[in-house]
């Protein structure tokens, strides 16, 4: 049996209030409010975020292959994945792909794990997108950044696939050159009409037919297209129950792109019960679809994070402020050095502890350290170290520091010494906080993020942030 | 093995300070000549009797040309240090083991420091390449982790806590108000130290050292020799100077309220100088108050105050200019400002005036033991200098 052996989601923190939009523009407002990637996340930060909740939810799995979909890659030509692959410490022997270009990408990412996983090979796929959209225009309200991963396998499957489809076709909607920041698209009814209604339509019959079922059957639905009339439309058309569909997170997240049917998929999954189907369809210059059946394993199965915990746990960012972050509001540089970029032989020797988070620990005196060591803090014996990862383990504030000096997009940086459970101290940036709500003593947990960007070289690295 | 010193063997016969500030008009080599020349009159040598020289500067030229140049230096030995903030300490101690080794009869530590020309608001610090991961962390937010570890170690509310800090910036601005050398020759009030903007919250603007271009320099010769230059030298009783292990980001035992580089290099030096009770006898400090938080910890780390009681020492005046244990009274890197290179000389340079009676309007009464103290780095990882100077031999 293949399917879903586990899964993980990513809210960022940051929430941008339509009507915060609106007032400033002077644009008619949407309802609710969208999620947005803080001034230090990006699709490769947040992938990694939901794929490290997948790898947890199911220990003891090992996939031999990544995925990565995003219509929004940090690097144009590097492997995005490497990246992800390193921060959640998978080893150097697996197969990685970017999956880029629509989307649909997420979809496909997913149906690819899940060819991989016919083939015997477990494997993990993870979705993520920041979207992007140019002032005052209906996506930039309607969008949203997230991201969610899968884990796909053989063994321990939660959710069994039991029918794909997969279509391609090719139709002007949506498009963005390269060095373009905002996408372009056609008139709406083109799309909507010509491509999407059709798609759905082409998509959803093959796979009830597949798998031997008809729409009234599933007992959840996910559909996903760049135009939500299209969902309605197609809803409405083949008579779904609204009860059927799925929560698409529009007044809490916003769409999205690559990752939307993935996201919808975890809020799904989460109330599923053992013998419950889930109908999921994507479509964007094409169509993916997919079937699962909600196996018995379900029942023992809990996600690290749910997807209404991540909804919960939130922060506003004023409009100004996403305008600066996403560089859409150039602003007066600081008196102060720009950056200097990583360099690359130090990156490579500081791997596992730069994306992987591993310090080390001593044998002689069992002292957690990090940065890794080889003469222990301690005992001061050399070279009797044992990796030792930090990523997952719990921390407290021991002090703090507000920097208003130092560059940031979100100033102050709020600096925080965080002292592991269980041995370690780290000196390192906080994020996803308020300075006011700092005090010696609260619980921290760690996260992935981009530093800064300098030479064109995204700096990755960890931060602490309070427990969601 | 152990740190044995050399008290008494060695003396500064005379030294040449700048004034400290924005010397928008002056290179670092014009400060070099300038506080080198000041040192040669001082102590009535000429430059051909200075046999070597050690010149500090943590980022303004590398190399002994950097002095060479600029003064013509005939074909002697000039060395080039760093030590970050400590560096003009550094400079000195360097000068004074060679002297007191018998290798060189007289000989010059310098130090400047060139910061105004950089553009940058702060001090700018250029790393090696490196992986990306290191804290990207200004100095005053370094400093800055000491005050809640502080205060909530002792009790202190913050409001109480923000009272101490600015009254140390406040006595340090009040003795650089009688200072003609110094960067900020002006008295500010309480009230203003704690509503000027926030750098590194508590800290305030008023609670940094003063971003600062200066030189200062000393000629030290072998104690038995100092008569035939001066009438009244200074005398080393102790030179003391460690680089940590830097415990402090990476062990849970440091808890952000010492500097266990200064408590081992104040150990050392009051055992240099046969000194047993700090508190009663030092004459005068000048200690690195680079953010007010550090010289509050300090007086604690250097003995002069109990545990947990500088705060209250703090608020009762003990370390005012008329108080029991004058600290900085030249207005510390406060008032008088921060050239890196130059400021451990600096610290020296008050020695030197207050000891020998020639400090004017902030002259403290009949000094007789003088500290300097100066640090490099952040608390839990840094170097740390601690130098006893006396008037007398003995």
């Amino acid at each position: 049996m293949v399917g879903l052996v586990s899964y993980g989601s990513y809210i960022p923190y940051r929430r941008l209030k339509r009507s915060a939009i609106a007032g400033v523009l002077g644009v008619p407002s949407g309802r609710g409010e969208r999620a947005v990637a803080s001034f230090d996340e990006d699709s490769v930060s947040m992938a990694v975020e939901a794929l490290r909740d997948a790898l947890k939810a199911a220990p003891g799995t090992s996939p031999q292959a990544l995925f990565f979909a995003t219509t929004t890659p940090p690097y144009g030509e590097k492997l995005n994945a490497a990246i992800i692959g390193a921060a959640v410490r998978l080893p150097v022997e697996i197969r990685a792909v970017d999956l880029t270009g629509s989307t649909r990408a997420g979809l496909s990412g997913l149906l690819q794990a899940i060819d991989t996983a016919k083939a015997g090979t477990c494997a993990a796929v993870t979705m993520a997108d920041t979207r992007l959209a140019a002032p005052e225009g209906r996506l930039e309200q309607q969008t949203g950044d997230g991201a969610a991963a899968f884990i796909v396998g053989n063994q321990g499957v939660i959710a069994e696939v039991e029918a794909t489809a997969s279509f391609t076709r090719e139709f002007l909607d949506t498009w963005r050159a390269p060095g373009e920041r905002f996408a372009h698209s056609w008139e709406e009814r083109f799309a909507l009409t010509q491509a999407y209604l059709p798609l759905f339509q082409r998509a959803v019959s093959a796979i009830c037919e597949k798998s031997g079922t008809r729409p009234g059957d599933f007992t959840r639905v996910i559909l996903d297209a760049p135009n939500p009339r299209a969902v309605d439309e197609f809803a409405r058309a083949i008579k779904l129950n609204p009860a059927q569909m799925s929560d698409n997170f529009a007044l809490t997240v916003g769409q999205t792109g690559a990752a939307h049917p993935g996201l919808m998929l975890a809020g799904a999954l989460q109330s599923a019960r053992p013998g419950d189907r889930i109908l999921l369809a994507s479509v964007a210059d094409g169509a993916e679809a997919l079937v699962l059946r909600i196996t018995e394993a379900a029942a023992g199965f809990r996600p690290i994070h749910s997807t209404g915990s991540m909804i919960e746990s939130k922060g506003d960012v004023s409009y100004a402020n996403y305008l600066k972050w996403r560089e859409i509001l150039p602003t007066e540089p600081p008196r102060r050095p720009d950056p200097e970029r990583p360099a690359a032989p130090p990156m490579l020797r500081a791997e596992k502890w730069k994306y992987g988070l591993i310090g080390s620990r001593c044998t002689a005196c069992g002292t957690p350290q990090l940065p890794p060591q080889r003469v222990c803090v301690k005992c001061r014996v050399r070279d009797k170290m044992e990796p030792y990862e930090f990523a997952d383990r719990a921390g407290r504030i021991a002090t703090y520091a507000f920097d208003r000096l130092a560059y940031s997009l979100n100033p102050p940086v709020i600096n925080v010494v965080v002292d592991f459970v269980g041995g370690g101290r780290f000196l390192c940036e906080m994020t996803d906080c308020e300075p006011e709500r700092v005090a010696i003593g609260d619980e921290v947990e760690m996260t992935f993020r981009r530093l800064f960007t300098a030479d064109g070289i995204h700096n990755y690295f960890w931060k602490a942030r309070p427990k969601r | 093995m152990a740190s044995r010193g050399i008290k008494d063997r060695v003396a500064i016969i005379g030294m040449g300070c700048t004034r400290f500030g924005e010397h928008w008009d002056k290179s670092a080599e014009d400060l070099l000549v300038e506080a080198a020349y000041d040192a040669y009159e001082s102590a009535g040598v000429e430059p051909d009797d200075v046999d070597a020289y050690w010149l500090g500067t943590m980022g303004s030229g590398i190399s002994g040309l950097t002095l060479s140049e600029p003064l013509k230096i005939q074909y002697k030995p000039v060395t080039r240090v760093e030590n970050m903030c400590a560096t003009g300490s550094e400079s000195l101690r360097q000068a004074c083991y060679a002297v007191a080794s018998g290798a060189f009869d007289c000989v010059m530590a310098i130090g400047v420091e060139k910061l105004k020309d950089s553009g940058f608001s702060g001090l700018v610090v250029t790393n090696p390449p490196n992986d990306g991961t290191p804290a990207n962390m200004t100095p005053p937010a370094l400093f800055s982790l000491l005050a809640p570890a502080y205060f909530k170690k002792y009790g202190l509310d913050p409001e109480k806590g923000r009272d101490v800090l600015a009254r140390i910036a406040w006595k340090n601005h009040k003795n650089g108000a009688r200072n003609p050398k110094a960067q900020f020759q002006k008295e500010v009030p309480i009230e203003a130290i704690k509503n000027s903007p926030k750098i590194a919250d508590p800290l305030c603007i008023m609670d940094c050292s003063g971003v600062s271009d200066g030189a200062a320099a000393a000629i030290v010769v072998r104690a038995e020799d100092a008569h035939k230059y001066c009438k009244n030298p200074i005398y080393i009783k102790a030179l003391s100077f460690v680089a940590g292990p830097a415990e402090g980001p990476l062990s849970q035992d440091y808890d952000f309220t010492t500097f266990p580089e200064v408590v081992a290099t104040a150990r050392d030096a009051y055992a240099q100088a046969g000194i047993t009770n700090p508190r009663e006898q030092v004459s005068l400090a000048e200690v690195h108050d680079c953010f007010t938080p550090t010289e509050l910890v300090l007086y604690e780390d250097l003995g002069f105050s109990p545990r947990g009681t500088a705060w209250q020492d703090v608020l009762e005046g003990f370390f005012d200019l008329d108080g029991p244990l004058p600290v900085n009274p030249d207005g510390g890197l406060k008032s008088f400002g921060h050239p890196i290179g130059a400021s451990g000389l600096r610290m020296m340079y008050e020695m030197w005036l207050q000891l020998r009676g020639e400090a004017g309007a902030r002259q403290i009464k009949n000094p007789k033991i003088g500290l300097t103290h100066n640090l490099g780095g952040q608390p839990g990882r840094c170097v740390s200098f601690v130098s006893v100077v006396g008037s007398e031999i003995g």
